[in-house]
């Protein structure tokens, strides 16, 4: 089922293009990889995307049923304050809240959902412990427990391993595939390390000057083909 | 100490006593319940700033010749306080600079216009003294400014207990809320009105610089000490009440002006939770 489709879009704030002529779809249980150098718009495509930002051209279209809030995140950069007092337990069940209708406190069905994400990124252990006390690997685990509070059906995790040491990368890398995998979690991600990406993701989206949407396979041979035509390396 | 008690009780027997006693314990709440999501956004210094624009908007309801200019200086003040919180995260000037820039322009166009148009009051030095330490002292309140205290008060407590979820949730992260389809904008929205309201009525009853004081140190003595949101917010309001009253309690006691009186208690809590917080390591 067809979750997600970009046509010819055109991205960018206010007068200044970032990039045009993007097209792409995800379907259900789609794994995509977002590859693309610094500053090529990939963390611009995914609030495009969640709609914090207007594409400038183009349009985006949700699958039957699903909207902009049905979409977990995990931003790059958070705007958390070093000093911020929180709760791991805090954050995780505030990702409940979009669920819309006005309803001051979180239901039983709420705390449920908020356990078993916690559970599910083995963050248990860490309910009471303050946010900003915790190393870069357990804060990305929270966050991302708050992500799978907000949705269970679409995923966008923007370098979710940035900063993180090599084993705890290959945890991050697995937990991520067994989102995938095992619940059935559409994961759109963007990484830097497109070793990781062709090892995992059955989908690749390369941006920059020269745009590249297909499966895993397909990229391979694009790549293949590029440094073939290229100047030898 | 028994001579002290009965010193006390005799004052706590005449009407004016009780009503500082109510008013001051109310405002201490709610500034507090406030404080911490404000101290949380960098915009410790808000209260201060918009006093400021409440001084520029009575020097114009002054050379207007409005005899109410209650309605005025809340609209006024509510419009700069959603200015400020609600387009401070995207605007091209951030937090701090706005709320001074803000905060002095209006203090400076107010005094020019009263100035310019020689309105009203001759007392022009003591205009600007009574917006910093509150037009009426605490201690010759009215049972209107009571009741507007008291009603106003269980409007920011109930508002603040129904949206303290999402208090937290676009405190903490917005883009995040925004993204996952909380309505951000609407929250920040009516914190930002609840906020202004809460700054004008109580500057005018208490003066600036106790709001300001009241929206700061209990946050952040509470944050010494605690590590998630419901236990900071909790210990604020405790802090901030018990802080205020015996604030109040000795400044009628010891003749020593009220607002002053309260700050130096609150200075003196806060000292001692960094003190707790530095030997803790801090708890949840
Ligand atoms: N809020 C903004 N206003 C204006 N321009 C912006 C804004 N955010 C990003 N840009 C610009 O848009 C371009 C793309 O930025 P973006 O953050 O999408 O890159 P990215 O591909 O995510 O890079 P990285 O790999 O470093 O995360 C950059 O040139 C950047 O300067
Ligand atoms: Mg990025």
């Amino acid at each position: 089922m067809k979750q997600l489709e970009c046509e010819n879009l055109t991205l960018g704030y206010g007068s200044q293009v970032v990039l045009t002529g993007l097209s792409f779809e995800v379907n259900e249980g789609d794994y995509l990889c977002i590859v693309g150098e610094n500053g090529s718009g990939k963390t611009t495509l995914m609030k495009t995307v969640l709609g914090l930002t207007k594409p400038l051209d183009g349009s985006i279209r949700y699958g039957e049923g699903l909207s902009a809030r049905d979409i977990g995140w995990l931003p790059q950069q958070t705007d958390v304050q070093r000093d911020f007092p929180a709760s791991v337990q805090e954050i995780v069940i505030s990702g409940t809240l979009g669920r819309g209708g006005f309803r001051p406190f979180y239901s039983k069905a709420d705390k449920a959902l908020a356990e078993s994400a916690m559970a599910r990124m083995n963050i248990t252990g860490l309910k009471k412990r303050c946010y900003r006390e915790l190393s870069g690997g357990q804060q990305q685990r929270v966050l991302l427990a708050r992500a799978l509070c907000a949705t269970r059906k679409i995923l966008l995790l923007d370098e979710p391993v940035a900063g993180l040491d090599p084993k705890v990368t290959a945890d991050m890398y697995e937990l991520i595939d067994s989102l995938n995998k095992d619940d059935g979690v559409t994961v759109i991600m963007i990484s830097h390390d497109v070793d990781k990406a062709l090892q995992y993701a059955s989908h690749i989206l390369h941006i920059g000057s020269e745009l590249f949407f297909g499966t895993r396979d397909e990229y391979r041979i694009y790549e293949a083909d590029k440094a073939k035509g290229g100047d030898g390396r | 100490m028994s001579e002290l008690f009965t010193t006390l009780g005799s004052y706590l027997e005449r009407p004016f006593v009780v009503n500082a006693l109510i008013v001051g314990v109310l405002i201490a709440l709610c500034s507090s319940l406030l404080g911490v999501t404000l101290v949380l956004k960098r915009y410790s210094f808000i209260g201060d700033g918009l006093s400021h624009v409440a001084f520029g908007a009575m020097a114009v309801a002054a050379v207007v010749g409005l005899t109410n200019d209650m309605p005025l200086v809340l609209g006024i003040t509510v419009v700069c306080a959603v200015l400020l919180l609600r387009v401070g995260k995207n605007a091209k000037i951030k937090g701090d600079a706005a709320i001074a820039m803000i905060s002095v322009g209006a203090l400076a166009i107010g005094y020019l216009l009263m100035n310019i148009f020689g309105t009203g009051s001759s007392n022009l030095s003591g205009d600007v003294c009574s917006t910093l330490f509150g037009s009426t002292s605490i201690l010759t309140l009215s049972t209107f400014d009571v009741w507007m205290c008291v009603i106003l008060s269980v409007i920011v407590v109930l508002f603040f207990v129904l949206f303290y979820n999402k208090i937290f949730s676009v405190t903490f992260d917005e883009s995040f809320a925004q993204a996952t389809g909380q309505r951000a904008g609407l929250y920040n929205l009516l914190i930002a009105i609840v906020i202004a309201v809460i700054i004008v009525v109580a500057m005018q009853l208490v003066g600036s610089l106790l709001i300001s004081a009241l929206v700061i140190f209990p946050a952040l003595s509470a944050m010494r000490v605690f590590k998630s949101f419901k236990g900071v917010t909790v210990c604020a309001a405790i802090v901030s009440v018990v802080c205020a009253l015996i604030g109040l309690l000795t400044s009628i006691l010891a003749g020593t002006p009220v607002g002053s009186t309260i700050v130096a208690v609150d200075i003196v809590v806060f000292i001692i939770f960094s003190v707790i917080g530095k030997l803790t390591g801090g708890k949840a």
